[in-house]
């Protein structure tokens, strides 16, 4: 007779404990990565959700306004301590302070109580005094309130339109003055009439500037006339201009419907308006327009060179040893830490090239660099530098993928190896080639350290895309989204003030890099489904 | 030599050798091919008589470390001279593979790919040939309604047939076929048979097959080759009856291979 095989045999026999060990290394992965994800969600989607304003009474007698952060244990765990935002930067030169719960008397939730976004020092807590215009308004209200930031609001858009003019002006100051020095440097005599025609030009534009500068001066005071005054929560009373104000509210006696159109209009001004207060607040368009635009100029240039030399490795060049130390070489390539690509972008792109561009084009105006100093050109070089060893090997193995049988069926009917490739093989490896591009703008979009010596600033003042001629402005410097979070996490003097923001760009950061990939994985997918056999 | 004098024929080697590297593949093989008939090659797996077929159209240029010696005269001309146009002898010698290979096109598309490679554009020209040859592949029934769906939606037998209908649009002098039916059901494979004898009206055929019976169905000549080197070659009737050769006959019996 057969003996039993014991239990613990056939447990083993099973393979139950590879299929345990699979599936937990797995649940790992996902998990780590889901937990990422909800740390960022978490964090960064509660932003913008106006939290209720308290009014504390502490046993000292003092008042405090303030919006509750977080709750932990005091130093010796016997109690409960408290972080609140209390706002109000140019009063207390801090925004946040720590009350231990002992110490609170009473906390209530007056509907009064405001909070004022303004354009410099942060936030404002506290409650409307009365007005300072010169015409009669009514009572202090926030009704009224509204009316008058309204009114300084279309102020403020004049002024803007006149902030537009003048950059524009300034825009062709500096366009002539680079002329002048070109002739300058050319050395045209004074009466050559090509320079007296810019001279004249010249002079009309500056009378024009200063004309615009004046009128500019004169309606900011105007603007600034009208003012309200606030106080905190000791009665300190303060009067704020009311242009500096972005926005009032009261989140005491908002409602839910309330709350989620105040969220609409963050998640508006964040992703179309200008940041403020060093970074920490407003918006991140010139962020995410320079991150997008950097991504999209660096695929313009590593998917095609990324292509043809993977082309070139897989169908022309002879296998051998010396293809294979190539191919070798670039699957190293990838591995190569970002920031040696940053010096060598610096080194090469920038003082190499770049400087060589402005000794050629621009002599005039050295020593002042114009390609010869970071931007979103060398930015983009350096950054498809990095990723066409990924575009590569992605292609080569596409290639390499299509059977045989495909590239003898085209020559047997007279292909040449071109038509083969451009017509047979190209379409066919299209979908592996996207797989490439995928990858390579998902590591583009990540990486910040390479960009932080070619051409990544804090604050652009002007985006490489605009208005005046010739409308791309590679030679610019840009932002970056990636950036944005090192510099306002890390080099912001307020960082407390600035973790909101931190989570809010990680988590837009994430979201443009998942957008871009899921429409380049769309594309890859109806690809797939033109190119790919179904079964014999 | 076991050989028969061939009238008219479209295709002759000389002493042809096929080397893969130092590896003599095929030795010293001499054989014409008559014009306008099927000509079946069998022989055992390994025994050179895919590589013999691939000569006649050079598609074993393909491969880096091979290397020829000996004529290939298609109608007088030595294919291997340095002056062919390797282009313009793959438009006259046709080739449909073993496994069906059509492009991920449109039918349409995969018919006429031969004419748009050589630059043809006349949409009227190109709607006429896809009919033609279509019908001429017994395939225009079946897909008339549906030129412009992917190709790969076809069955096996279908797609095989299309490649036949490939091979023909470009309207070569002699069709390759590389054990044709071998990826086929049996019901698929009679009709592609069918289809073989319909085509040795216009075109001479060459064809390698595994398959005994279909040899002696569709061919009129059959050589059998073994190890490299042609054994007999004669009328498939004399082949298949009376074979000179005692490895033929042990071959064809199913003694070995």
């Amino acid at each position: 007779m057969i003996s039993q095989p014991k239990r613990t045999n056939s447990y083993w026999r099973a393979g139950e404990p590879m299929v345990w060990l699979s599936a937990a290394a797995l649940t790992l992965t996902l998990l780590s990565a889901a937990i990422l994800l909800i740390v960022i969600m978490v964090n960064g989607l509660g932003v913008f959700w106006p939290s209720p304003l308290q009014r504390l009474e502490l046993k000292d007698g003092s008042l405090v306004y303030g919006q509750q952060i977080k709750v932990e244990e005091t130093a010796d765990k016997s109690a409960l301590r408290r972080q609140y935002k209390i706002a109000n930067r140019d009063l207390y030169g801090l925004d946040f302070r720590w009350i231990d719960e002992a110490q609170i008397l009473t906390e209530t939730t007056p509907e009064e109580l405001l909070v004022l976004e303004r354009i410099e020092h942060g936030d404002f807590y506290g409650t409307l005094k009365s007005f300072e215009i010169s015409k009669s308004v009514g009572p202090a209200t926030l009704a009224n309130l509204r009316q008058q930031l309204q009114i300084a609001n279309n102020d403020l858009a004049q002024l803007a339109e006149l902030v537009e003019k003048l950059n524009t002006a300034s825009y062709r100051m500096e366009k002539l003055r680079l002329e002048l020095q070109k002739l300058d440097y050319r050395k045209i005599a004074i009466e050559d009439p090509a320079r007296v025609q810019l001279m004249d030009e010249k002079v009309r534009l500056e009378a024009q500037f200063t004309e615009l500068v004046k009128l500019q001066t004169k309606r900011q005071a105007a603007a600034r006339q009208a003012k309200a005054v606030f106080a905190d929560a000791a009665g300190q009373e303060k009067s704020i201009a009311l242009v500096d104000i972005v926005q009032a509210y009261a989140p005491n006696q908002m409602s839910t419907a309330d709350k989620l159109l105040f969220y609409a209009y963050k998640l508006k001004e964040l992703l179309l308006g200008e940041p403020r207060e060093s970074n920490t607040e407003g918006g991140l368009f010139p962020a995410i327009f320079g991150t997008v635009m950097l991504i999209f100029v660096m695929s313009l240039f590593s998917f095609p060179l990324g292509v043809i030399a993977a082309i070139y490795l897989r169908e022309y060049a002879k296998e051998g040893i010396v293809v294979r130390i190539v191919r070798i070489a670039v699957n190293n390539l990838a591995g190569i830490p970002s920031i040696v690509y940053g010096i060598f972008g610096l080194g090469f792109f920038i003082y190499g090239i770049g400087h060589g561009i402005d000794s050629l084009f621009f002599p005039e105006r050295l020593p002042t660099p114009t390609f010869g100093t970071g931007g979103l050109l060398w930015a983009s070089l350096t950054l498809a530098l990095l990723t066409v060893p990924v575009v590569i090997v992605s292609t080569e193995e596409a290639l390499g993928a299509i059977p045989r049988e495909m590239r003898e069926g085209s020559y047997a009917l007279g292909a040449t190896k071109f038509q083969t490739l451009y017509r047979i093989l190209l379409p066919m490896a299209s979908p592996g080639i996207m797989t490439g591009l995928i990858l390579a703008m998902a590591r583009a979009a990540g990486e910040v350290a390479p960009l932080m010596i070619t051409g990544v600033v804090k604050l652009a003042p002007a985006l490489p895309l605009d208005g005046n001629f010739p409308f791309l402005h590679l030679d610019r410097k840009f932002m970056h989204l990636g950036f944005h979070i090192y510099d306002i996490g890390f080099q912001s003097p307020n960082v407390e003030a600035a973790k909101p923001m931190v989570f809010v760009t990680t988590l837009l950061l994430v979201l443009i890099v998942l957008l871009m990939s899921s429409v380049a994985i769309r594309l890859r997918n109806k690809m797939k489904k033109r190119y790919t056999f179904g079964t014999f | 030599m076991n050989s028969i004098k061939i009238d008219n024929p479209i295709i002759e080697v000389e002493n042809l050798c096929f080397f893969y590297g130092d590896s003599q593949a095929i030795h010293g093989v001499d054989i014409s091919f008559p014009e306008k008939q099927v000509t079946a090659l069998i022989g055992p797996s390994g025994c050179g008589k895919s590589t013999l077929l691939r000569c006649f159209n050079r598609m074993n240029d393909l491969i880096d470390i091979s290397r020829v010696e000996g004529k290939v005269l298609l109608s007088g001309q030595n294919i291997y001279d340095r002056s062919t146009d390797i282009i313009e002898l793959r438009r006259e010698v046709g080739m449909v593979f073993q496994k069906p290979n059509p492009f991920p096109k449109s039918i349409y598309e995969n018919v006429i790919y031969g004419l748009r490679i050589a630059g043809e554009n006349d949409h009227k020209l190109l709607d006429e040939r896809v009919e033609s040859c279509l019908k001429g592949a017994a395939l225009w029934d079946e897909v008339k309604d549906r030129l412009q769906d992917s190709a790969l939606g076809l069955s096996g037998g279908q797609m095989q047939r299309l490649c036949i209908a490939r091979a023909i649009a470009v309207n070569p002098k002699v069709i390759l076929m590389d054990e044709p039916c071998s990826a086929l059901d049996p019901k698929s494979t009679a009709r592609v048979e069918e289809l073989i004898s319909e085509l040795r009206k216009d075109f001479t055929i060459i064809i390698v097959t595994h398959n005994m019976q279909q040899a002696a169905r569709v061919s009129d000549f059959t050589a059998f080759l073994f190890e490299g080197s042609l054994i007999e070659y004669g009328l498939t009737d004399q082949i298949f009856v009376k074979p000179r050769n005692k490895q033929t006959e042990d071959y064809i019996t199913g003694r070995f291979g």
